[in-house]
């Protein structure tokens, strides 16, 4: 197989914001969904700082039908922001065709107009009742959006992970999410996240 | 779901070692929480007393030696965990383990150093630590892994060795490994090769505790099961007492260094990819074998005729592997998280035939493809 098979093999998806947002369960949920459930070769990994909380945090799950070699991201097809601090950093990661998705109550500037903005952490804190969960209604936002993953295996993915007592408010926010996301035509945005500018 | 359908399970390489230290048959645990190894003494203490083993949680790193030590000479398979700052502090008493040979591994799951260092950040700055940090001539075995499913089939080789020529091993993870997760089937529990130490087959009162078997490794009885003998850190005769006879402490040290090199074939592992018509390799160790594999065939596909040779063994440094290549090749990466640790290896044992070229990442940063690509297109 070829280099380039090879990267077209591999989906790679970062979940970005800051610590204590629960991105790093979000992208476990996710990698277990398509690891263990779908039976796909995945890749897991995480960076963040010294801190307990606050301060950068990103997450990233590789996706592929083969092994993988190396582990973390080499060029995003699917960028999750939940602050302006993540999407300005991470931004320039990404694929020309690749998905930026945004919470739109967090990030103000848009550096792109293929973009996906959802109030993540507004439908969690009014609609859930707990701000908590933003991250899992992101998860099923990304969910549905990349096509990587089994929506169903997701949920049963999440329902094995997260403490007893709190299943029915996840489901419920990973379902508010894949709703969400339902309502997106990725086919209406602009084909490249560059300016028509940028690619000439 | 058929009878040989395993179950998957998405591990952390942290979490793999806890799985295969119980699957070797570790059943003590001793040690102090330190990013990025902590994983693996959380697991630990859940999974231990489940299956009548003993976790502690010490005061510090020194102490935590010292219990495995004294765990192992019971009768026990020990383990510790740590990081660099740890691990420094482990170096005195991993030296008695040494000198008393008593198996055992260590887990150092490296971080950027030294001193606290980078904390959550990749490296590999502590390879020359493993060999060289306790003092003397000393022999010990240093594995590396770089995936999950490494982490758990190395730390089962690494008790197996640690037990079958009584000595420490050391085992090097980095935070990129520890902390990335993967899908892996674990073997059934026949399907894995467990190894154990060798006991006394003559009465206790014919016991020599330190005279070595045909392979230089003496037969190891379990304090409690009524074979009384002496351990200890000044060098000894083979009932176990000290002494300073030349001749007795030549022999000794003869009989440490020996056993280890008799064992080279069992001992040194090594994993080669595309080597047979290479014109240019790479060596790699940890989790930089994986970048340095998709660079190798980067290159392939661009003309260049690359190959990898990917440590397991770190030492003894597996020489045997090595120099074929350096005469087959005109050009020899060495790709490392540090200034260059095993490249000086290879330099050493390099016939002057080939280039030994480096490259080194002190950032705090995993190396990626690209880089290495880079290189290999120029070597």
């Amino acid at each position: 197989m070829t280099s380039e098979q090879k990267n077209q093999e591999r989906y790679e998806i970062r979940f970005s914001g800051s610590g204590g947002q629960g991105l790093i369960t979000a992208a476990v949920v996710f990698a277990e969904a398509v690891g263990v459930y779908d039976g796909k070769h995945v890749c897991q990994t995480q960076s963040y700082g010294p801190e307990a909380r606050g301060g950068k945090s990103k997450a990233e799950v590789v996706v592929s039908r083969s092994p993988i070699d190396y582990p973390k991201a080499l060029e995003l097809d699917l960028l999750l922001a939940m602050n302006q601090a993540a999407c300005d950093a991470y931004f320039y990661d990404l694929k020309p065709n690749g998905i930026l998705v945004i919470d739109s109550g967090l990030v103000e500037q848009q550096p792109t107009s293929r973009i996906i903005a959802i109030p993540f952490t507004q439908i969690a804190k009014e609609e859930i009742g707990r701000e908590l969960v933003a991250n899992m209604v992101a998860l099923g936002a990304i969910g549905l959006l990349s096509g990587q993953v089994d929506l169903e295996n997701l949920e049963k993915a999440l329902l094995a992970r997260v403490p007893k007592g709190t299943e029915e408010m996840n489901s419920k926010a990973l379902k508010r999410g894949i709703e969400e996301a339902g309502k997106i035509k990725l086919d209406d945005l602009p084909r490249s996240v560059m300016s028509e500018d940028d690619e000439v | 779901m058929s009878d040989k359908a395993k179950q998957r399970y998405l591990l952390q390489g942290n979490e793999a070692i806890v799985q295969g230290a119980l699957a070797a048959g570790c059943r003590f645990f001793a040690g102090y929480p330190i990013t990025p190894a902590s994983e693996i003494a959380e697991q630990l203490s859940i999974t231990l007393p489940a299956v009548d083993g003993t976790f502690i949680q010490m005061e510090d790193e020194i102490a935590s030696m010292g219990a495995i030590i004294g765990a192992s000479l019971s009768g026990v398979k020990a383990m510790t965990a740590t990081s660099g700052p740890g691990f420094s502090l482990m170096q005195e008493n991993l030296g008695f383990a040494c000198v008393a040979e008593v198996p055992c591994v260590v887990v150092n799951v490296m971080r950027g150093g030294p001193s606290t260092g980078l904390p959550t950040c990749p490296a590999q700055g502590d390879v020359q630590m493993a060999r060289w940090g306790t003092h003397g001539d000393h022999p010990i075995v240093v594995l590396s892994v770089s995936t999950v499913m490494d982490s758990f089939t190395i730390t089962v080789k690494a008790f197996n060795i640690a037990e079958k020529y009584r000595v420490p091993v050391i085992l090097l993870s980095d935070e990129v490994v520890a902390h990335t997760r993967e899908c892996v089937e674990l073997p059934d529990a026949e399907e894995i090769k467990v190894v154990d130490r060798i006991t006394p087959s003559v009465p206790p009162e014919w016991y020599k505790p330190y005279e070595g078997d045909a392979r230089g490794v003496p037969p190891m009885a379990a304090f409690g099961d009524g074979y009384r003998h002496h351990v200890t850190g000044l060098i000894h005769d083979e009932m176990g007492y000290p002494t300073q006879r030349p001749s007795e402490v030549k022999a000794f040290h003869e009989r440490l260094t020996k056993k280890i090199t008799r064992g080279f074939p069992d001992i040194q592992m090594t994993r080669g990819y595309y080597l047979d018509d290479a014109e240019v390799f790479v060596v790699a160790y940890g989790a930089v074998a994986r970048s340095a594999l998709r660079a190798v065939e980067d290159a392939r596909e661009n003309g260049v005729k690359a190959g990898l040779l990917q440590l397991i063994t770190l030492f003894p440094f597996p020489r045997r592997a090595l120099t074929p290549l350096l005469d087959q090749c005109r050009a020899v990466l060495v790709p490392e998280m540090n200034l260059g640790q095993i490249s000086r290896e290879v330099q050493r044992v390099n016939n002057g035939e080939c280039v030994v070229a480096k490259h080194n990442r002190i950032d705090g940063k995993f190396i990626t493809p690209r880089e290495l690509f880079d290189r290999l297109m120029k070597l």
